[in-house]
Parts: C-alpha cells; sequence; structure tokens
C-alpha cells in the first residue's frame, strides 16, 4: 500500500516539478503574471508532495513496515526509534528523498519570498526554473533508479538495520547539517544561473542571496566540525580528519564557498571580479555534485560510501548537464562581464582578498587532485596509488598559514591603497604582540616549528581583531560618552556583517590553534599490559585492572577496566572497549576518553586475549583539543551575529540597554 | 567562435570520473606481492604440531587467513578450500589456515563443521596477520615454490580462481 502510494507520488511530484520549470520559463520574459503565479504554486505543491512522501517513508521506518526493502534494509524492530527516524538519511534512496524533500523545501521558500515583495524581480522566474531543475533531477532517480518505495516481498520478520556506527545521536545532526549546507549553496547557483541567462550581470544577484549563502555556509561549516568531532569521540583512532575522498567532498565546496563570500565583497564595492564570481559560485555547487556522485557511484572506497549502483552514471551526467550549462552560459555571456575597475595598488584590500581567493582555490586544487590521485593515475599508468595525509598535511599547512596570516591582514588594510600610515596604525601593535606572544611560548617550552609558525600567526590574527575591536570601542566611548560594554554592543549591531565576519575570523583562530598543538604535541603510547601492570605517558599512569563483558541490547561489550592517576594522584576510571555486533563481521571501537580544556585523555583497547589475562591499550594525550570545537561554536556565534535580521538585534539591544539602567542605581 | 570551446573544459574531468566504473576500489594492491613470504612459526590447533613456513620449502603454498566470526564469505569458501587440498595436497600444493581474532573452542567447531583436515593455527597477538598487512578476513596468499608471494586475494575464492593460481605457484619448480 504505502509502496505504491509512496512511488505514485514521486512519479506526480515529478510531473509537478517539469511543469513548474516550463510554467516559470513561459513567464519569464515577457513577463506573464498568470504563468508566474502558476509555477509558484506548482513549487509549492511540489513541497507538499515530497513532505507526503517523506512522511509515508517514516512511517513505515517507525511502525517497522518491513514490506519496503528500503525499511527492511535501514532499520530493526529493537531500534530506538530516534534511529528509526534517522534510518530516512541511512543509505541511498533515503538520502535521496531527504535531499529532494530540502531542495523542495529551499525553492518554495524563495518564491515564498520573492512574492512577498512587490516588485517583480527578473531573477525569479529563472532561479526557479533551475532549483526546480535539480529537484527534478532527483525526482527522476528516484522514480526510475532508486526507488524508496521498493516493495520487498516475502515480508522479513525483522530488518537488518543500520550499520552499528550510525546508531548514535551524531547521525541525527551531522548528515543533516550537511544535506543543508548543500542543498543551500543549490539558491545561489540558481541566481547566479538566472543572471547569466538574463544577462543582468550587475550586483543584485549578489545582494539577493547573500544572506542564503552565508546561511548555507553555516551549515556547511557545522556539518564538518560536527563530523570531525564524531569521528573524534567514536571511530576510536584518536583523530578528526583523515583526508577520506568523502570528507574532501564536504572540505571543496566549503572552501570554494568561502573564497566566494569574501570575493563578493570586492564585486559590492569595486565592481570587479563578475566572471570570478560566477565561477566561484557555480563551482560551488559543482562541487557539491561532484561530492554527492563520489558517495553515491562506489568509484572511490571510501568510509562513507554507499552502495554502489545505477545512479552513478546518472550522477555523472548531471554533473556533466552543470557544467557543460555553467560553461556555456559563461561563453555566451562573455561579452557582458567585463569587470569594472582595476586594482590601484598591491597594498590594499583587494589584492589580500585577491590572495585569499588564490589561496582557498589553491587548498581546493589540492584536495581535488589527491583525491582524484588513485583514479588518475590508475588511469594513466595502471598502478593504483592513494596520496594519504602527509601529501595533504605537507601541501596545505603552509597554504594555510598563509590564509591564516591574510585573515589578520584583509579585513583592516585599506581599500585602494593602503598607506604607510595605515599599515603602522592597524598592524605594527599586532605584529609586536604575535612576537612577544611567540616569545613567550618559546621560553615556556614551545620549540616545534611548526607549532610556534601556526601560534604566531595565530596571535597575529588576534591581535588585529582585539585592536581592531578596542580601538573602535575607545572611539565611539570618546564620542558618545557609552560605557565600554553597551558602546561595544552598539558598534557590533551597528555593521553587523563586518564585526560578525571578524568573530567568525576569530573562532577560525582558535580551531587553527587546537588544531596545531593537538597535531604537533600529541603523545601516543601502545601497550600490552597483564593485569595490575601500567603504563604512564605525560603527566598520567594506565594501570590495567581487568577485562570485563558484558551483554548490550544490541551487542557484546568487552572492555578493560583502567585506573586512571595523574601526577600521582587517581582520578578515575576509563572504560576502552570494543562491541561485537552479531550480524557485523569486526569488532567496533568503544573510546573512553577524559575530555577537558587543556588536554584530552583518550584510551583506546586494541585488542585482548580471550583468557582475559592481557590487554592491549593504546593510550593519546591530545592536547587543546576541545579548542577545535570551541572555534565552531565561535563561528556559529560569529554567522548568528552577521545574519540575524536588524529589527530583532536592535530589539535585544534595547532590552539589555534597560536592564542596564535598572541596574546601575542600586 | 572560439568561446563555443569553452565548455569542452569539461570533457577531460568527466572523462576521468566515467572512467572510474571501470575501476575496483576494494581492490588493495599489496606491496608484498612478489616479495618472499614473511616467515612465521605458530603451532596447529589440532595436532599440535609447529606450524612454519620455513619447512614448506619446495611447495606451493596456499595461505589463507580466516575467523568462526567470518560470516558469511568464510562459510561460504570453506568448503572450497578443503575440496581444493583434497585435490591438490598430492600435487605439491600445501593449504595453510590462519585463524584471526578467534578463540580456539570456536575455531575448532569451525574446522570440524567443514572437516578440515589441512592445518590450521590460532595467530596470538595478530603478529602473523599484522606482517601479512591482513586488511580482513577472509583473505588468502599464494606463496610459489621459492617462498614469493604471487598473488594475493581478497574476499571469498571461487574455484576457478584456485585452479589458475595453483597452477602459477607450482610453474616455479
Amino acid at each position: 500500500m504505502i509502496a505504491t502510494l509512496g512511488h505514485f507520488i514521486l512519479f506526480l511530484a515529478l510531473g509537478v516539478s517539469l511543469y513548474a520549470i516550463m510554467a516559470s520559463i513561459a513567464g519569464a520574459s515577457p513577463c506573464r503574471p498568470e504563468w508566474l503565479a502558476s509555477s509558484r504554486n506548482a513549487v509549492l505543491v511540489l513541497f507538499c508532495l515530497v513532505t507526503v512522501a517523506i512522511f509515508l517513508l517514516e512511517y513505515a521506518l517507525i511502525t517497522s513496515d518491513f514490506s519496503l526493502r528500503y525499511v527492511a534494509n535501514n532499520s530493526t524492530r529493537a531500534s530506538q526509534v530516534q534511529f528509526k527516524i534517522a534510518g530516512l538519511w541511512g543509505s541511498l534512496e533515503g538520502s535521496i528523498l531527504l535531499w529532494t524533500w530540502l531542495q523542495s523545501l529551499f525553492s518554495a521558500l524563495v518564491v515564498a519570498r520573492g512574492s512577498a515583495s512587490d516588485r517583480h524581480d527578473p531573477f525569479l522566474p529563472y532561479a526557479t526554473a533551475v532549483l526546480q531543475a535539480i529537484a527534478a533531477f532527483f525526482l527522476l532517480v528516484m522514480t526510475f533508479a532508486v526507488n524508496p518505495f521498493a516493495p520487498l516481498f516475502p515480508v522479513p520478520p525483522d530488518g537488518r538495520g543500520l550499520n552499528p556506527l550510525l546508531e548514535v545521536t551524531d547521525m541525527l545532526v551531522h548528515p543533516l547539517l550537511l544535506y543543508l549546507g548543500y542543498v543551500g549553496f543549490s539558491v545561489p547557483f540558481a541566481f547566479a544561473m538566472a543572471a547569466l541567462i538574463t544577462g543582468r550581470l550587475s550586483e543584485e544577484w549578489l545582494r539577493l542571496t547573500r544572506r542564503w549563502t552565508i546561511v548555507a555556509w553555516l551549515f556547511l561549516t557545522g556539518g564538518i566540525f560536527y563530523g570531525g568531532w564524531w569521528s573524534y569521540r567514536t571511530l576510536g583512532w584518536g583523530g578528526y580528519w583523515a583526508w577520506d575522498p568523502v570528507e574532501n567532498a564536504s572540505f571543496m565546496p566549503w572552501l570554494i564557498g568561502t573564497a566566494f563570500l569574501h570575493s563578493v565583497m570586492i564585486q559590492e564595492r569595486k565592481r570587479m571580479l563578475k566572471v570570478w564570481n560566477l565561477m566561484l559560485v557555480t563551482l560551488t555547487f559543482s562541487l557539491v555534485i561532484f561530492g554527492t556522485f563520489l558517495t553515491r557511484s562506489g568509484i572511490l572506497s571510501s568510509v562513507h560510501a554507499f552502495a554502489d549502483g545505477p545512479v552513478g552514471i546518472l550522477f555523472l551526467t548531471f554533473l556533466g548537464l552543470v557544467l557543460f550549462s555553467i560553461l556555456g552560459l559563461l561563453a555566451y555571456r562573455a561579452d557582458r562581464l567585463k569587470g569594472h575597475g582595476e586594482l590601484d595598488s598591491v597594498v590594499s584590500r583587494e589584492s589580500a582578498f585577491l590572495l585569499n581567493n588564490v589561496l582557498l582555490v589553491g587548498i581546493c586544487f589540492t584536495v581535488f587532485l589527491g583525491t582524484i590521485f588513485p583514479l588518475l593515475s590508475e588511469a594513466i599508468r595502471g598502478a593504483k596509488i592513494s596520496v594519504g595525509m602527509p601529501y595533504f598535511n605537507r601541501v596545505i599547512v603552509p597554504l594555510g598559514l598563509a590564509l591564516l596570516i591574510l585573515m589578520g591582514v584583509g579585513p583592516l588594510i585599506a581599500w585602494g591603497r593602503a598607506s604607510l600610515h595605515n599599515l603602522e596604525r592597524n598592524f605594527l601593535r599586532p605584529a609586536v604582540f604575535a612576537l612577544a606572544v611567540t616569545v613567550v611560548l618559546f621560553a615556556l617550552g614551545i620549540h616545534s616549528l611548526e607549532g610556534l609558525t601556526a601560534l604566531c600567526c595565530a596571535a597575529f590574527v588576534i591581535g588585529t581583531v582585539g585592536w581592531e575591536f578596542f580601538v573602535s570601542t575607545r572611539t565611539r566611548m570618546a564620542m558618545t560618552g557609552e560605557g565600554a560594554l553597551p558602546a561595544f554592543l552598539t558598534l557590533l549591531l551597528r555593521s553587523r556583517r563586518r564585526y560578525g565576519g571578524l568573530i567568525v575570523h576569530l573562532g577560525v583562530v582558535v580551531a587553527v590553534i587546537g588544531i596545531a598543538m593537538s597535531s604537533v604535541y600529541k603523545l601516543e603510547t601502545e601497550a600490552t599490559l597483564k593485569a595490575d601492570e601500567q603504563l604512564t605517558i605525560g603527566p598520567y599512569t594506565v594501570q590495567f585492572k581487568a577485562l570485563r563483558a558484558a551483554e548490550q541490547p544490541t551487542h557484546i561489550l568487552v572492555w578493560a577496566a583502567l585506573d586512571v592517576s595523574k601526577n600521582g594522584k587517581p582520578i578515575g576510571e576509563l572504560r576502552p572497549g570494543e562491541r561485537f555486533y552479531p550480524n557485523q563481521q569486526t569488532p567496533f571501537a568503544s573510546v573512553a576518553a577524559r575530555y577537558g580544556f587543556r588536554e584530552d585523555l583518550y584510551t583506546i583497547l586494541s585488542s585482548f586475549e580471550r583468557d582475559g589475562s592481557s590487554a592491549t591499550i593504546k593510550v593519546m594525550v591530545n592536547p587543546l583539543m576541545a579548542w577545535i570545537w570551541l572555534g565552531g561554536l565561535v563561528i556559529l556565534l560569529g554567522v548568528i551575529v552577521a545574519v540575524l535580521p536588524e529589527r530583532r538585534l536592535a530589539l535585544l539591544a534595547a532590552r539589555r540597554g534597560a536592564q542596564a539602567s535598572e541596574r546601575s542605581p542600586a | 567562435m572560439k568561446r563555443i570551446l569553452i565548455p569542452l573544459a569539461a570533457v577531460p574531468i568527466l572523462l576521468l570520473l566515467a572512467y572510474g566504473f571501470w575501476t575496483d576500489p576494494r581492490a588493495i594492491p599489496s606491496p608484498l606481492v612478489q616479495k618472499p613470504a614473511p616467515e612465521f612459526r605458530l603451532t596447529s590447533i589440532e595436532a599440535g604440531a609447529p606450524f612454519a613456513l620455513a619447512d614448506l620449502k619446495g611447495k606451493g603454498i596456499i595461505l589463507n587467513f580466516w575467523a568462526s566470526w567470518c560470516y558469511p564469505a568464510c562459510y561460504e569458501e570453506a568448503p572450497l578450500l578443503e575440496a581444493s587440498w583434497q585435490k591438490y595436497k598430492d600435487r605439491g600444493v600445501q593449504i595453510l589456515g590462519i585463524v584471526i581474532q578467534d578463540n580456539e573452542a570456536n575455531a575448532k567447531e569451525f574446522m570440524q563443521r567443514f572437516n578440515f583436515s589441512f592445518p590450521n593455527a590460532l595467530d596470538p597477538g595478530s603478529k602473523v596477520s599484522i606482517d601479512y598487512g591482513v586488511y580482513g578476513v577472509p583473505e588468502t596468499f599464494f606463496i610459489d615454490t621459492q617462498g614469493r608471494i604471487v598473488y594475493k586475494h581478497v574476499g571469498a575464492l571461487t574455484p576457478a580462481l584456485i585452479d589458475q593460481q595453483v597452477q602459477t605457484i607450482l610453474k616455479g619448480s
């Protein structure tokens, strides 16, 4: 019943999306309001249809209706309800349905916002057509290749369930954030395409999509950070990023999206880089599709990969279509894409931003090359060679450090041509501060060259941002006689975009400090211990007490009881273990760690003797790991400052001001 | 006119990705192929007899890594291994099984279930598995009469593959 209904709804939705494409193109030029209204309605109907489809599949998942193949493959009766729900994005078919739903939701938001404003928006019809075309592609994939409502007969008594690694709360967050980011970038893409189609290539489309871009970027950033955090806490290898093809697939659109966020500022201010911005935003979306292709085609092996099948070819065809239409339109509009103005001076904000773009695109290219290198080398030389961590780290660390310095320079250096006075005023103190910090850190015993360089750059950025906040607040206090906090908050609100951006930079710096310190000063040891034997690592002593086992609802857990003491003082017990699932071939790690602001003590049970006589324990001390996740939170804060609607913030500020005045007499 | 050529920039990358459909990402080449097989000395489960590569010079060896918890692949290939052993044991081929991360009782039960008559040994501390770079079970190494690894197979074996590789490892003698 659900199978037939669901599949029928998908067919219907496909028809509606195709109609919406036609109607919006028919109504676009010359403007025919009744067609446009009809296409708007079609977009809203599509959203309702896909929503019904999502509900049907979720209903089947929650009620364990194993007459659907997808449900049988991705949930069991015993699963907790939130993991039954998460089954929706547990594998290929459902994840495409979720994608389609988000795509239809975003299209509906775009047309709803577009029709709320009275002014006729020339981009909207074409942007709608592009968004609907993307939705139509995903619907096509579902109706003809990977139907999430495919029936299963005979109906099995119980389903196979998600991979145990996915039955964790993180599964409810990480994939959703990434999908929101991926699909979010389709909106600026659609408007860029609309700008190319209509030939209205001024800065208008940038303004219309600025908030979409920032929010999509935030979701993508959040998804990447969350993924690292998840991997660190549960996968049990003590790291958070492995340059796995699918991780790279999320990192590449992030890099180009970041470059785009910066270079639009030059176009807005100087009307330069028109083609460049169009290329960046369309490239971002192409990379999203490329990443989707990588995850779903099975051409590269990865921990994230879904099963392969006919979808690979479909996605490749779609990627081809996207690339050809982008390049074709760029070629078609080449005459109108001449930028205005040029660089006045090499020492200016424009050139700092340009350099930032070059570095980001360079990093992206490096990652791209590393990701497809196995394929490339096999195609050319017939030998399969993977490039691992060493390649990425060696190439990307220096580029990343250069980017870090620019993060300090870019926001403060003058537009046009920076005078010596401007440079001295903005950068002399931060530079001195950075050097002083470096000297102090050296004296404190940090002697690694990479570590010191990274920390010196980080200190420079903190110096510039701090100095900027300090100077502007002081100026405002002198002008208005406000106190320090109100003056600072008013500043934040007055130019939210600028100060939100600076806060994001601070967040990146905090994360970089965490990354640098945790990778340079990580301690790691592994030993096979008999009962009551111990090992020492840094200030910690870890004593192996005994091996224990317990039957859990879904698996058998074997763990090592470890007594941990720091500088001779007992600080508690850790229980790293291995989880054995009946229908999985290999055991899964169960990490035990003491997380802290200064450092994490991280233990893994590598192997053990069956009789319990000994266990091989891996212990790591990861300094400042928490700073990486903290940096992610600061970035979130910065973006919120940058995008919150004006009125809401003014309200908050007024309330705060009222509270402050109430408090002051007391 | 040159503008028409711009979209062609997408062609090479699409071709490269399309090429990916003809490759198998799971085929992990072993750097040990064409190198001398790492030595090991274990004790066989059934007889308690020494179980070492060095004692088998001059024979072609099929070294199979398995585990009783490896379902279904190991269960699929187990009857085939025993059949191949019956077929080739008098033709200068030795089959050896190394049991990964398993206990003796389960391994014995597995061996009885499939009437294994070739020697098998547990691998305490997974030392041999690490030496051979075993990635998962089952994996099988074909070692020629000179003690060199000729071929590594990941996943369950097939009759055709065994016949073909036995030809290769015996060719050296």
